[in-house]
C-alpha cells in the first residue's frame, strides 16, 4: 500500500481553481429563496417589539386581509408544535426553561416570534403582519449580565427562580500552589461584546409537501442534524423527511440551528399541503439569528519576574440570552480547555456563570468560545510583557511547548499531537520586520509623534473537529464527533463522492476531488461531488468547528481505501495473481515484476458492474463507505503580528501591516486555505474594531441592521500577508488540522494588542472591544487627564 | 398595477407589477434572474447590485416602474450563456478566488464592472473605495482587491469593459 499513500504531483497541496466558482460567477445559484413552485404560499413573522411581556395574541383581522390564506398564533399549533432543542447538558444542575417556537403568554426577547402570516405573496404577508392584535402587559427586563446575578432581580424566567443556567466552579487548588510562588499576580477584566455572525444570505426555508412526506430546503450548515431535530420536536418521521442545504450563503455558526421559522414552516406546509417558503428580511436576521461571545472574563495570571507562567484562573460570566439553542450554554466550555493555550504551567482554574438575560440567544460564532479563550490567554501575556519590560514574542518563547516536547498534555488535559510554535514565529517575524517596525515605534515615541505606532502579537493555537464521539459522551453532549462519506464509482468509469459534511462556501467539491482524484489516481474533472442533501447522502454531522477536511475529509480517505481493496481482489482475480504482488499506483494495479500486466481501477469497476467474473462471492461492486470516528482533536496553530497607527489626537486607528503565518498541518489546496485565513482575520478584525450588538436599557437592539452594526468594508481593511509552516497532525490519516476558524481566533488579540501597544505609554493598559476611534480617543484623554506626567507618548511606562 | 417595459439582459419585455415593486424583485420574481440577491433591507450590503442604463445600481433601492424604459444588465447577461466566455471581471474572480460562500459575488462583479469602466486603472485603495458599498463576509476582500486588479490588467490588453 505504500505508493497509495504518495502524494500526486498534480492535484493535492495545488492551489487548484474551485469547481464550485462557475455557477456563483455566473449566477446560476440555487439559493433557497430561488424556488417558485404552483401555489407556493409565503410566511411572515410578527415578532415582539418588547423585550419582556405577558402576551395575548387576537390575529382575527389580519386572516381577512386581502391575499392572505392563515394566520397562525401558539395557539392554533398546541402541543404539535413541541419546544426548541438544546444539545448539551453542561452541568448536572443546569436550567433549562420551555422555548416554543411561536411565544405562548410570554416573550422574552425583541425578535422573538408570536405568529406568522400565510399568504399568497411576500408582499401581502407582511402587509397583514401589522393587523395582528398583540396586548403586550410588560415586565422588566434583564439586560445587565451582572446585575442578573444579584439576589431581588426580576427573573427572564419565572419558572426556573433563578436566571443562572448553571455555575461551574473548578478546584483551584493547583492555581493558588502556583500563585503562592509568584512574583507577579495580574488581573484584568476583558469584555467579549455581543456579536452578530451576519452571514451576507439572510435566511431561507422552502417546505414542499406531498401525501404524506415533505422535502425542507434551508440555508442550513446542519441539514442532517435539523432532519433529526425536526423529527424529535414535530413528530414527522425522520423516513418522511429529505432536507436539502442548497447553495448556502454562509454561515460562521449561525446556521448551526433548528430555528423556530424551520419548525413552524414545515407544520404550515402539513396543514396546508401547499409548499411555503419563509425568507427573513436583514433586520430580522439581526434580531433573531442567534448572537456570539458576550462574556465577561476576569483573568488572573501568576508569574516569576523572569517572566516563567505559573498559573492561570479564569472567571468567565457569559450572557446566554433569553432561551438555549443547540449550544448556547456550551459555547463558554468549547474555551474552558484553550485559556491555557500554547503555554505550560503548573496551576489552572476555571469557572463559569451562565446567564439568562432578556435578549437574543447566543450560540456558535465563528470559533465558539475558543476566540474567547485566546483573546483572554494573548492579552494577558502582552499585559504580563508589558509589566515585566520584556519582549512579548520572548515571553511566549520562554513560556511555550518546546517542539520537541509534542505531544504534550496541557494544564487543562487537552493532548496537542504536534506543534511548532518556533517556525511559525520565526517566519512571522521575518516577514513583518518585527525589529525595524520596533525601532520605528521606539522612534515615534521618543519624537512625540502624535501618531504613535502599535505593534501587536497573537502566537495562538485552536482546535479543531471536536470529538471523538466517546469523549463528547463523557461531556454529555448530545451529538455524536464522525463523519461519513462514500464513495460510488460509476459505469464510466466516473466518481461520486457522498459527504456528510455540508459545505457553505469552504470549496469542499474541490478538495474532496484533489482527495480522491490523489488516492485513486482518477483525474480531478471525472470526481462530483454530492452533499448537503439527505437523500444522496443520508448520514452525516454536517458541517462547524473546522471538522470538515480532518473529520470528512478523512472519512472520504478511508472510504477510498476500502474502495482500492475491493479493486485490488478483482485486478488480482483478473489478472491472475495474488493480491500481493499487486502495486497500485496513479489508478492502476500493476503486477510485480511485469508492468505490462496491468488493471486501471475504472477497468475494476466495470467489471464489478457487468460482474461476469468476479471473485466468487465478492459483491458485485466497489462502492463503499466509511464512518470515520477521530481519535482526538486537531490543533492548528500561528503566529499573527499586526502593526497599527494610532492617530492620538483623533483616536483612529489604521491596520499597516498584517503578517500571519499559520501551521493547519497538511495543505490540499493553498488557494482555499488562504481564502480561509482572509476572511477569518477580516472577521476577527471586525470583533477587534468595529462591530458590537447593543441592546438598550429596555432590551431594544440598537443595531439592529448594518446602517448601524458595522462590518468592515473593502475600504476598512488592509491587504494581508500570509504564509505557513506545515506541521502534519499525526491524529488522521490526511495530517491536515483545520482553518475555518483561525484567523478569527488570533486576529482580534493581535489588532487589540497593537492598539494597547500604541497608547500604552500614556499608561492605558486596556481599550474595551471594538477599539472604536471614539473609545482610543476616550482612553488617551481621560489618560492624559489622570496622568499629566504621562502626558507625552514618551514619558510613560507601563 | 403599473405596465412597465423593461430590457433584461438583451431581451425587453412589458409586465404589469405593483408601483411598490422594488426592481430586485422584479427582475428574481418576475424576470427569473435570480442571479441578483438581496442580502439587506437598508441599501448597505451591494448583493443586489446591477447596472441599470450602464450606471450600477442596488436594485433594492429602485422601484421596478423606476426601471420603466431601461435597459438592465444582471448578472445573467454579462456572460450571456452558461457556455458564452465569461467577462475578464468574472474570470478574474475565479482566478484570484475572490469568493467563496458567493452570496455577495454578483452584486461585487456587477460593481466592479462600472469601477472599471469608470476607471481602467485603479490604485488599490480606489479599488477599495469603490467597491466600499459592497459587503462581504468570507473573502476578508484581499482576492476580490487582487480580482478587480487582475482584470483591470486583463482588460487594459485588449478586452472591452461591458455597459448595459
Amino acid at each position: 500500500m505504500t505508493t497509495t499513500e504518495a502524494k500526486s504531483d498534480t492535484v493535492f497541496g495545488q492551489p487548484l481553481r474551485r469547481k464550485e466558482d462557475a455557477h456563483l460567477i455566473t449566477g446560476r445559484t440555487r439559493w433557497t429563496d430561488n424556488i417558485q413552485l404552483p401555489g407556493m404560499l409565503h410566511l411572515a413573522f410578527l415578532r415582539s417589539p418588547i423585550a419582556h411581556a405577558k402576551i395575548t395574541v387576537d390575529t382575527a383581522a389580519a386572516a381577512s386581509y386581502p391575499g392572505v390564506v392563515a394566520v397562525y398564533s401558539a395557539a392554533d399549533f398546541g402541543a404539535e408544535m413541541g419546544f426548541m432543542a438544546d444539545a448539551w447538558t453542561c452541568h448536572p444542575d443546569m436550567k433549562k426553561p420551555l422555548n416554543p417556537p411561536l411565544a405562548t403568554d410570554e416573550v422574552r426577547y425583541v425578535g422573538e416570534p408570536i405568529a406568522v402570516v400565510v399568504a399568497e405573496s411576500r408582499y401581502a404577508a407582511n402587509d397583514a403582519l401589522e393587523a395582528i392584535s398583540v396586548d403586550y402587559d410588560a415586565l422588566p427586563a434583564v439586560i445587565d449580565v451582572e446585575a442578573a446575578l444579584a439576589d431581588g432581580t426580576p427573573l427572564v424566567h419565572d419558572a426556573l427562580g433563578t436566571n443562572q443556567c448553571y455555575h461551574l466552579l473548578s478546584p483551584g487548588d493547583s492555581y493558588e500552589a502556583a500563585k503562592a510562588k509568584a512574583d507577579v499576580v495580574l488581573k484584568r477584566r476583558f469584555r467579549q461584546q455581543r456579536l452578530i455572525p451576519a452571514a451576507m444570505e439572510p435566511r431561507a426555508v422552502v417546505v414542499v409537501p406531498t401525501v404524506d412526506d415533505f422535502t425542507m430546503y434551508s440555508s442550513t450548515q446542519i441539514p442532517h442534524v435539523l432532519r433529526v431535530l425536526l423529527a424529535l420536536i414535530t413528530g414527522v418521521s425522520e423516513s418522511k423527511m429529505r432536507v436539502v442545504a442548497p447553495d448556502v450563503g454562509g454561515g460562521f455558526g449561525s446556521k448551526i440551528a433548528c430555528s423556530a421559522e424551520e419548525i413552524i414552516s414545515l407544520l404550515v406546509a402539513k396543514r396546508l399541503a401547499l409548499p411555503v417558503k419563509w425568507n427573513e428580511s436583514r433586520s430580522e436576521s439581526m434580531q433573531t439569528v442567534h448572537h456570539g461571545r458576550d462574556q465577561i472574563q476576569e483573568i488572573e495570571i501568576a508569574a516569576k519576574s523572569d517572566g516563567t507562567l505559573l498559573g492561570m484562573k479564569v472567571d468567565l460570566i457569559a450572557d446566554l440570552g433569553a432561551y438555549l439553542r443547540l449550544f448556547t450554554a456550551g459555547v463558554p466550555l468549547f474555551g474552558a480547555a484553550m485559556f491555557n493555550a500554547i503555554y505550560k504551567m503548573e496551576g489552572y482554574q476555571f469557572n463559569c456563570q451562565t446567564v439568562f438575560t432578556n435578549k437574543c440567544p447566543t450560540d456558535a460564532y465563528r470559533g465558539a468560545g475558543r476566540p474567547e479563550a485566546t483573546f483572554g490567554a494573548e492579552r494577558m501575556m502582552d499585559e504580563l510583557a508589558a509589566h515585566l519590560g520584556m519582549d512579548p514574542l520572548e515571553l511566549r518563547e520562554k513560556n511555550w511547548i518546546k517542539h520537541e516536547e509534542f505531544p504534550f498534555t496541557t494544564i487543562s488535559g487537552s493532548v496537542y499531537d504536534s506543534g511548532n510554535y518556533e517556525a511559525a514565529t520565526a517566519r512571522s517575524k521575518e516577514l513583518f520586520g518585527y525589529d525595524e517596525l520596533r525601532a520605528e515605534q521606539q522612534r515615534r515615541r521618543e519624537s512625540n509623534d502624535p501618531v504613535q505606532l502599535g505593534i501587536g502579537v497573537s502566537t495562538f493555537t485552536e482546535a479543531c473537529g471536536l470529538a471523538p464521539s466517546r469523549a463528547l459522551g463523557q461531556l454529555n453532549v448530545s451529538a455524536g464527533g464522525w463523519e461519513r462519506a462514500e464513495i460510488r464509482v460509476t459505469i464510466t468509469g466516473k466518481i461520486q463522492v457522498i459527504t456528510g459534511s455540508t459545505p457553505h462556501g469552504q470549496g469542499h467539491l474541490t478538495a474532496w476531488s484533489q482527495l480522491v482524484s490523489d488516492k485513486l489516481g482518477v483525474p480531478f474533472e471525472d470526481i462530483d461531488v454530492l452533499a448537503g442533501d439527505t437523500a444522496s447522502s443520508p448520514q452525516g454531522l454536517d458541517t462547524y468547528g473546522s471538522r470538515s477536511l480532518v473529520v470528512g475529509g478523512s472519512a472520504v480517505v478511508k472510504a477510498c481505501d476500502k474502495v482500492i481493496a475491493k479493486a485490488r481482489r478483482v485486478a488480482a482475480h483478473t489478472l491472475e495473481c495474488d493480491e500481493d504482488d499487486l502495486e497500485f499506483a496513479n489508478g492502476a494495479f500493476t503486477v510485480k515484476g511485469s508492468p505490462g500486466s496491468k488493471m486501471l481501477i475504472q477497468e475494476c469497476a466495470f467489471a464489478t458492474h457487468l460482474a461476469h467474473n468476479i471473485p466468487d462471492g465478492m459483491e458485485p461492486s466497489l462502492n463503499s463507505t466509511y464512518t470515520y470516528d477521530p481519535i482526538n482533536l486537531s490543533y492548528p496553530h500561528g503566529t499573527h503580528l499586526c502593526a497599527v497607527e494610532v492617530d492620538t489626537e483623533t483616536g483612529f486607528s489604521k491596520i499597516r501591516k498584517y503578517v500571519a503565518v499559520d501551521d493547519v498541518g497538511v495543505v490540499v489546496n493553498p488557494l482555499i486555505v488562504e481564502g480561509q485565513v482572509h476572511g477569518g482575520i477580516a472577521q476577527g478584525i471586525g470583533q477587534a474594531m468595529f462591530e458590537e450588538g447593543l441592546y438598550d436599557e429596555d432590551g431594544n437592539l440598537t443595531t439592529g441592521t448594518f446602517v448601524d452594526y458595522l462590518i468592515p468594508s473593502a475600504a476598512d481593511l488592509p491587504s494581508y500577508i500570509t504564509d505557513r509552516t506545515e506541521t502534519p497532525s499525526t491524529d488522521n490519516p490526511i495530517g491536515a488540522k483545520g482553518v475555518g476558524e483561525a484567523g478569527c481566533i488570533a486576529s482580534t488579540p493581535a489588532v487589540v494588542n497593537a492598539i494597547v501597544d500604541a497608547v500604552r505609554p500614556f499608561g492605558i493598559t486596556d481599550i474595551p472591544m471594538p477599539c472604536t476611534p471614539e473609545r482610543v480617543w476616550r482612553a488617551v484623554s481621560e489618560a492624559k487627564k489622570a496622568h499629566p506626567h504621562h502626558g507625552s507618548a514618551h514619558g510613560g511606562a507601563a | 398595477m403599473a405596465k412597465i417595459t423593461v430590457k433584461v439582459d438583451g431581451v425587453s419585455r412589458s409586465d404589469e407589477v405593483e408601483p411598490r415593486l422594488l426592481l430586485v424583485h422584479y427582475l428574481r420574481d418576475v424576470r427569473g434572474r435570480v442571479g441578483t440577491v438581496v442580502g439587506c433591507d437598508t441599501s448597505n450590503c451591494g448583493a443586489c447590485t446591477v447596472l441599470l442604463d450602464g450606471q450600477s445600481v442596488k436594485s433594492c433601492s429602485v422601484l421596478a416602474v423606476q426601471a420603466d424604459g431601461s435597459d438592465v444588465l444582471t448578472i445573467e447577461g454579462l456572460a450571456s450563456t452558461v457556455d458564452s466566455e465569461l467577462h475578464p471581471v468574472q474570470e478574474a474572480f475565479r482566478e484570484c478566488h475572490g469568493l467563496q460562500c458567493g452570496y455577495c459575488t454578483p452584486g461585487m462583479i456587477m460593481a466592479s464592472v462600472d469601477l472599471l469602466n469608470n476607471n481602467p486603472n485603479p490604485s488599490e485603495q480606489e479599488i477599495r473605495e469603490g467597491i466600499e458599498g459592497n459587503l462581504c463576509r468570507c473573502t476578508g476582500y484581499h482576492n476580490i482587491v487582487r480580482a478587480v486588479q487582475t482584470a483591470a490588467a486583463t482588460m487594459a490588453n485588449g478586452s472591452v469593459g461591458v455597459t448595459a
